[in-house]
């Protein structure tokens, strides 16, 4: 079998030293390289039709061509409300709404508006519930920058008089921001604000395959949490990125506010009782799935793509997760020595979910790895599993279970089969 | 319950007297007259009218409990029947309780010494507005610290500058770099080595047991390898065990359903005993925060959570020294530690109330250790004037911080954490670090550990005593911490479940052998103490029931 040969825009010691460390021969991105490690920037000349480029059936690259459409804050927004819309017109009980208008099920995304364009409809939102914070992000931005909180609409005011000399021209991609409901409630540990940081493979979207990653952890604040309105400007008590955060004076570079999701579960186990806490994880697997089913139409399912996901959520009070935003290029910088181990194994568990270790690189493969190669992945949802066992389903109809996805997963806590994480 | 046997009428005595003067005696008289005065009561039965009341009522298992844990704290002494001055009860053995004293000497002079050399009081009363605002950062201290340290960040930080005299920052505005801890494990082992008994002539042969191969050259009656394995029969490796059987990958009808139902069953008992029993297997960790109150006996009531409050409002009034001493100490542990550092907080608000709290002093009584005096200024020797310091009279060392650190994971609530760790502190931990004969002490506990290291291991102990590395050297520190701060968190929870469960330290001991044992390849190939260092210095991959069964049952 010929060396693997790779390429990186990235000179990051976790995925170099994986590459070396399997024998595979550095080539430049314009080589003839079967594993490229992209950064997001150069994945559209990888794909565009001026490059002539045409991968082959040996090429794997780290990136959809349009996962934007997941990873940038408004587009997934959008194509999230879309999704519960098509699952609601079509009567499908996913889509089941309580009394006061709210998807039981799908009610995941905080409540966001696209700004400029809608305004109104903010203006509007915010004119009910005059109380309440808001919290504007520009889209194509990441790591914490251009953040700011909103509690007045005069804010919003002055920044789009700042923001904008004319007005004629139609905003670009940098300049539409988001403007979300800001979690005040969000659940503490130890007085401290924090939310997660989860990583999911993707290996097709059509059908879909995703992948869940153990050992996922949980950024803290490192100020106390303190929900009053003259701490607004403070951004050491809300944000909890960690390029944010490490530029505080009590940032400890020994465990960089990083804690383990083992230990999360641990506490939450013992505090609030086994049941509550499987449910949150449950819920968290299920909107990540839900997530992904709502960009599987616009996605353009390359097999030569994977995707490496950086999944942030903030768990509320009441343990109920919220989806805060999808990152195509999660850090692979290490920030302390636990962080380094943690990120060395999440790429080498990529690389041998996505070319099973022992055979030549070829995307023809049918993607199904052996459960020796999961490594620290749990299988989230595998739609041609989940199908063939709706069908199944359909034979022998069990009354009262809500709806067929759900009913797939509820089947499988029974049978521990392999189609999700169950 | 030896006690039972030889000393009945005292000792009936002794439980009727305790009863009548707990507050649960005014509870049990309220509640019979509640019964007395039902109307479906004859008067011809009123007795057992009122007493089947009482037992539906639950009373039945409240008292049992009460007795349960009143005879539980009883010193070990008073049931072996020996008589003697108090003294003699806190350390039977003259040339321990020796040792004991000298050690506090050394401790007190190290720490008035530090206050000399800092020219820091041992306390001093806050100014008001100290109080003020330490009482608004109080659930936050980890930013600035208990006093008003670090000048500017310290000011800034919620209050504004111009209502702060620079006069208040007076000493307070000490550097904690210039606080060390007063004494780490490492000197309290050179204090457990240094015990000789004077009784015993050396007959100079190696191997013997007035000169073994161990660091530990005193003669005590400690368990043997037989021994242990009766009393932690229940780690069998046939038994199904809490933290390794009931993992996901284990199919759950195997062990943990049943394991669940039996455990909901025991927590509607509310029975100390029952609990224990259960427990001895280990506690599922949803179960685990309350199983854990009902084997300490905590049940949290209004006067505790007034009584916290009270302790709360000394810190608030006074400065110790010792606070920064803790301070320092989660500072250097807890705060740098990636499983604990978000509970750095709650630590502080654990350990300050608990300096303050006299009701600590109660456990000297069957502790070795006495609590330290000082004297009010100038009144130097005058016994009028003596005072315990600090409050508790417990001086804390490197490490203290993480006997509070892994029950953050059980306790959300900081009243109910103060009192399980109380309890956890005057029943087990104390032992720890102060020289006693006693069989749960540290030093029996290492002596158990060289014993059964030679045991089982001796090629193993052998090679490390041959290379310079006497395995106690590393060991000590695990045991002293109770391997808090060591292990992972779910791994210490386990651990301290046998603890609690079998009420007994010697669960240590025998951990530390199977670690040895464990990685007795690599350990094998040093020659160096910091190689054999390095070999031990990662443990927070270990699963802690695999090794005491591999420790207790593989030969």
């Amino acid at each position: 079998m010929a060396r693997i040969k790779f390429a990186s825009d990235f000179d990051k010691s976790v995925l170099l030293n994986n590459f070396e460390n399997r024998g595979w021969i550095q080539v430049g991105p314009e080589d003839d390289w079967n594993f490229y490690w992209a950064g997001v920037h150069n994945i559209r000349n990888v794909f565009s039709v001026d490059s002539g480029f045409r991968l082959q059936d040996d090429q794997f690259i780290n990136h959809f061509p349009n996962h934007v459409e997941l990873t940038r804050k408004d587009l997934m927004v959008k194509n999230i409300k879309r999704y519960r819309k098509d699952l609601e017109k079509e009567g499908n009980l996913v889509a089941e709404k309580d009394e006061t208008g709210r998807f039981i099920h799908l009610d995941f995304i905080p409540q966001t508006f696209m700004l400029p364009a809608d305004y109104n409809l903010f203006v509007e939102e915010f004119r009910k519930n005059p109380n309440t914070t808001w919290i504007m992000k520009p889209c194509g931005k990441a790591r914490g920058i251009g953040i700011f909180l909103v509690n007045k609409l005069s804010q919003l005011k002055k920044w789009s008089r700042d923001g904008k000399g004319n007005s004629f021209t139609p905003p670009s991609a940098k300049e539409t921001y988001v403007i979300s409901k800001y979690i005040d409630n969000p659940l503490l540990i130890g007085g401290k604000k924090f939310d997660l940081r989860l990583y999911v493979l993707v290996t097709s979207f059509r059908p879909l395959k995703a992948y869940m990653y153990r050992l996922g952890f949980c950024r803290f604040c490192t100020v106390k949490y303190n929900a009053s309105l003259n701490e607004l400007d403070n951004m050491f008590v809300h944000l909890t990125n960690v390029s944010i955060q490490k530029q505080g004076d009590d940032y400890n570079a020994i465990h960089g506010g990083k804690w383990t999701v083992q230990n999360l579960r641990l506490f939450l186990e013992s505090t609030r009782g086994k049941e509550v806490s499987d449910k949150l994880f449950d819920d968290i697997n299920w909107q990540t799935i839900h997530s992904l089913k709502a960009v599987t139409g616009v996605v353009s399912n390359d097999r030569h793509c994977f995707e490496c996901y950086g999944y942030d959520i903030i768990i509320d009070d009441n343990l109920k997760p919220w989806l805060i935003e999808v990152n195509a290029s999660p850090s692979l910088a290490a920030t302390t020595s636990s962080d380094r181990i943690m990120k060395y194994r999440l790429i080498s568990d990529v690389i041998n979910i996505v070319i099973p270790p022992g055979e030549a690189p070829d995307v023809r493969w049918n993607k199904v790895p052996d459960k020796e190669n999961l490594g620290n992945f749990d299988l989230l949802y595998d739609e041609e599993l989940a199908n063939a066992e709706q069908g199944q389903q359909d034979v022998r109809t069990k009354p009262g279970m809500p709806n067929p996805a759900l009913r797939a997963g509820l089947r499988d806590t029974k049978r521990g089969s392999q189609a999700t994480w169950k | 319950m030896g006690t039972l046997e030889q000393k009945p009428d005292n000792l009936l005595a002794n439980v009727l007297c305790y009863l009548r003067s707990s507050s649960l005696f005014n509870e049990l008289l309220c509640s019979a007259q509640d019964e007395a005065q039902r109307t479906n009561i004859r008067f011809t039965d009123l007795k057992k009218g009122v007493q089947n009341g009482l037992v539906t009522a639950g009373w039945d298992r409240k008292l049992r409990n009460a007795i349960y844990h009143f005879l539980q704290a009883q010193p070990s002494t008073a049931s072996s029947g020996v008589q003697g001055s108090p003294e003699q009860i806190k350390e039977p053995i003259t040339y321990v309780r020796k040792a004991q004293l000298a050690w506090e000497k050394k401790i007190l002079k190290s720490l008035n010494s530090m206050c000399t050399e800092l020219t820091i009081p041992l306390a001093r009363r806050r100014p008001e507005r100290e109080q003020k605002d330490m009482m608004v950062r109080w659930t936050e201290l980890g930013v600035d610290g208990p006093a008003f340290m670090r000048g500017s960040s310290g000011i800034c930080r919620g209050i504004a500058p111009h209502i702060l005299p620079i006069t208040f920052l007076w000493k307070a505005n000490l550097d904690l770099s210039q606080i060390r801890p007063v004494y780490a494990p490492k000197d309290f082992l050179d204090v457990v080595i240094g015990m000789q008994n004077p009784n015993c002539t050396s007959t100079g042969n190696i191997g013997s047991s007035d000169y073994p191969w161990g660091l530990v050259h005193v003669s005590m009656k400690v368990k043997t390898l037989n021994e242990l394995r009766l009393q932690y029969s229940e780690f069998a490796i046939t038994q199904c065990q809490t933290g390794i059987d009931d993992l996901p990958d284990v199919p759950p009808e195997l062990f943990d359903t049943d394991r669940t139902r039996l455990g909901r069953k025991v927590l509607a008992a509310k029975h100390a005993p029952i609990s224990r029993e259960f427990s001895k297997k280990g506690c599922p960790v949803s179960m685990r925060a309350e199983l854990w109150c009902h084997m300490l006996g905590v049940e949290l009531d209004n006067v505790d959570v007034l009584y916290y409050e009270q302790l709360k409002s000394y810190v608030l009034q006074h400065d110790l020294l010792v606070d920064n001493l803790l301070y320092k100490d989660v500072k250097l542990t807890a705060t740098n530690d990636d499983q604990y550092f978000v509970f750095e907080d709650f630590l502080y608000q654990i350990l300050l109330p608990f300096s303050r709290d006299t009701y600590i002093l109660k456990h000297f009584a069957y502790n070795s250790a006495t609590p330290p005096k000082s004297y009010i200024r100038g009144k130097l020797g005058v016994e009028e004037f003596a005072v315990t310091y600090p409050p508790n009279g417990v001086i804390p060392f490197h490490g203290f911080a993480m006997y509070v650190a892994p029950l953050c994971f059980l306790y959300n609530d900081v009243v109910q954490l103060y009192y399980v760790f109380r309890k956890m502190y005057i029943q087990y931990f104390f032992r720890l670090h102060s020289v006693s004969s006693h069989p749960q002490g540290i030093v029996s506990l290492s002596l158990i550990f060289e014993q059964l290291l030679q045991a089982e291991e001796p090629e193993l102990f052998y090679q490390l005593k041959q290379v310079g590395c006497q395995p106690l050297k590393i060991a000590f520190k695990w045991m002293m911490r109770a391997f808090s701060g060591f292990l992972a968190s779910d791994q210490v929870l386990l651990l301290w479940d046998r603890i609690l469960a079998f009420d007994s330290l010697e669960v240590l001991p025998v951990l530390a052998v199977a670690i040895f044992s464990f990685r007795k390849t690599n350990l094998m190939k040093v020659q160096t103490f910091s190689a054999a260092e390095a070999v031990l210095a990662d443990l927070f991959t270990l699963q802690v029931m695999p090794l005491l069964q591999l420790a207790l049952f593989s030969k």
